[in-house]
């Protein structure tokens, strides 16, 4: 069918950020770290948190065994034996966590090795407090399938914070934080739900600003979170279905 | 980076699936509801002041095949102008980068709930004919419906029916090249593309890991099911229209047990068109409503051979007025010709 009629947006919308999966087996090395690190920052959380409450493993261990995968990752060229076709990634790199931490020895030997470095920041402190908050009930995860919902939510969880970060930095670089503080109100914090009205009050601007603001930001949320989930998938067809999922289009 | 919070994601979900309707004529008022391919909004086309049903798929782009579909759908609505199917009023893109269109605002009930409503067969089965009137329709005009089933049909508050979600819809390609005389038994269909087909977690629509079976079991016909696209013609329409008409009349799209029993002539109606062979079918839609406009006029329809005893309890029906008044006659003639005689 001929699309000419539909545009998809123009200069709104850029080009699609390359799949991690293509980058990684780019000949450019900086290429293939850039992609090891868009991974890592959407993952290491979720994997953090699910070694920790699924394989029962102290934070130190955790630690380890969070960093030692990404490394396992690169060395053993795990993402080049993917197959988007078989299953998604999320699915994959969770079976991979799995194999890891039954192979724990091996792979605390392996990262000892050294060699290879991550240059993301993991910020495990954080990924503990949001733990032992009261946000996370592990005896609520009873089953194996609830673990995998679990990592699903806390991937979710990764992916939406990371989108927000991102926004956050749009918002700057456009001199518009008011609209991120507007949103940060309304979407993000509290657990009643403030009202345009007061926060037109607090911030003294009109109904219409605080709507079409926030308007803004959800619409760059919303394009952002799916530019970076893009990034995160190996297919046109993986993308929308873990659009679906990371949006609960499929649960509504 | 800040912690969101399980509220704060609901939250953003929430906001996020709402569409951009910056720089349309449209004002979101409602979500209606949600289907395979997106969601449906209610919403007010500020120009015309009135309302609209505005359906838009979940993600941007409109390159992918889920974003061909909704274009396609609203290109075939937009062919068959008949007060039997919804009309489309715009389709295009929003400025997220959503494809969308917008319809006219059917108010009225599914049909699975509206026949709660409907008590007599007599009704129930004109209801049935001008589902098959919008359908023939379709047919002629080149398109075929694939996902014909009760959720998919509306009844509005005067009792006009409206097929809708033409999201499966297929234009057929006639051997002659005229879209607008197409002969269905005539016809191929497009080979679906199968990379990217998408299942709704709320219907029932089916479609395999080979993407070429989509439907609803009960209503798909069995070369449907298969995923024999090829091959596809009127007749698997018609499959769906007959599980549609036992439907209507059972409240079950098959034979079941515990259903109520049908009776001879149109569980022929109904047996014929869902025959799993499409040969053994009615070769259009327009001959099974004949049928069902047979069976509506008291005559013999063509599904059925009846016996002898069904002939005359038919022709009794039919004419049973006429006949308890000769008969009355005749008796009263009789009993004055005793009276007389006396």
């Amino acid at each position: 069918m001929s699309q000419e009629e539909f545009p998809s947006g123009g200069d709104r919308f850029p080009p699609t950020r390359r799949s991690v999966l293509e980058a990684v087996r780019s000949i450019d090395a900086e290429e293939r770290e850039g992609a090891l690190e868009a991974l890592c920052a959407a993952y290491w959380k979720p994997i953090y948190k699910y070694v920790r409450l699924r394989w029962n493993r102290p934070a130190e261990e955790a630690q380890d065994l969070t960093q030692g995968f990404f490394l396992e990752l690169l060395e053993r060229e795990l993402l080049e034996k993917f197959d988007p076709n078989k299953s998604r990634l999320r699915t994959y790199l969770r079976v991979c966590v799995d194999s890891l931490v039954m192979n724990a020895d091996k792979a605390s030997k392996r990262q000892k090795r050294g060699g290879t470095t991550l240059h993301v920041a993991l910020d495990f402190s954080a990924a503990e407090k949001e733990l032992g908050g009261a946000v996370i009930d592990p005896s609520a995860i009873a089953s194996p399938e609830s673990f995998e919902e679990f990592f699903e939510k806390e991937w979710v969880r990764s992916l939406f914070a990371l989108a927000v970060e991102d926004l956050r930095q749009l918002c700057v670089d456009r001199e518009r934080e008011r609209t991120f503080h507007l949103f940060e109100a309304y979407d993000l914090e509290g657990n009643e739900k403030i009202s345009y009205d007061q926060l037109s009050k607090e911030y003294g601007i009109a109904v219409t600003d605080v709507t079409n603001a926030l308007a803004w930001a959800r619409r760059e949320f919303r394009k952002i979170a799916l530019e970076r989930l893009r990034e995160l998938c190996g297919s046109e067809e993986e993308f929308q279905r873990e659009a679906r999922a990371a949006f609960g289009w499929d649960s509504k | 980076m800040k912690f969101l919070t399980d509220k704060a994601l609901e939250r953003l979900r929430d906001s996020a699936e709402l569409p951009d309707l910056s720089g349309t004529r449209y004002r979101l008022l409602e979500r209606v509801a949600r289907g395979g391919m997106g969601i449906v909004y209610a919403a007010e086309d500020e120009k015309l002041q009135r309302r609209v049903a505005l359906k838009v798929l979940d993600i941007p782009g409109t390159d992918g095949e889920l974003a061909s579909r909704l274009i396609l759908e609203a290109r075939v609505l937009a062919r068959l102008e008949h007060p039997g199917i919804v009309p489309v009023h715009d389709v295009g893109t929003l400025a997220d980068g959503r494809v969308f269109y917008t319809m006219k605002f059917v108010e009225g009930q599914r049909l699975d709930k509206y026949v709660a409503t409907v008590d007599s067969v007599p009704d129930r089965l004109r209801l049935f004919l001008r589902i098959c009137d919008a359908v023939g329709f379709a047919h002629a005009r080149g398109v075929l419906h694939r996902d014909l089933k009760p959720a998919n049909i509306m009844v509005g508050p005067f009792g006009e029916v409206l097929v809708m979600d033409w999201g499966l819809a297929k234009i057929l390609r006639t051997n002659a090249g005229d879209s607008n005389a197409a002969d269905p038994d005539a016809t191929v269909f497009e080979k679906t593309n199968p990379s990217s087909e998408q299942a709704s977690a709320t219907e029932l629509s089916v479609i395999t890991g080979h993407g070429t079976v989509m439907g609803t079991p009960g209503y798909m016909s069995p070369e449907q099911a298969r995923g024999d696209v090829e091959h596809l013609d009127a007749r698997s329409d018609i499959f769906s229209l007959g599980a549609l008409l036992r439907f209507l009349l059972s409240n079950h799209p098959e034979k079941a047990a515990g259903a109520p029993r049908l009776e001879k002539s149109l569980e022929a109606i109904c047996s014929k068109a869902t025959a799993a062979t499409p040969a053994e079918r009615y070769p259009n839609v327009q001959e099974m409503a004949l049928d069902a406009s047979r069976y509506l006029d008291g005559l013999a329809v063509g599904a059925h051979r009846e016996s002898f005893f069904e002939k005359t309890a038919r022709f009794y029906r039919r004419y049973r007025f006429f006949i308890l008044l000769i008969a009355a006659y005749l008796v009263m003639r009789v009993a004055i010709l005793i009276f007389l005689h006396r």
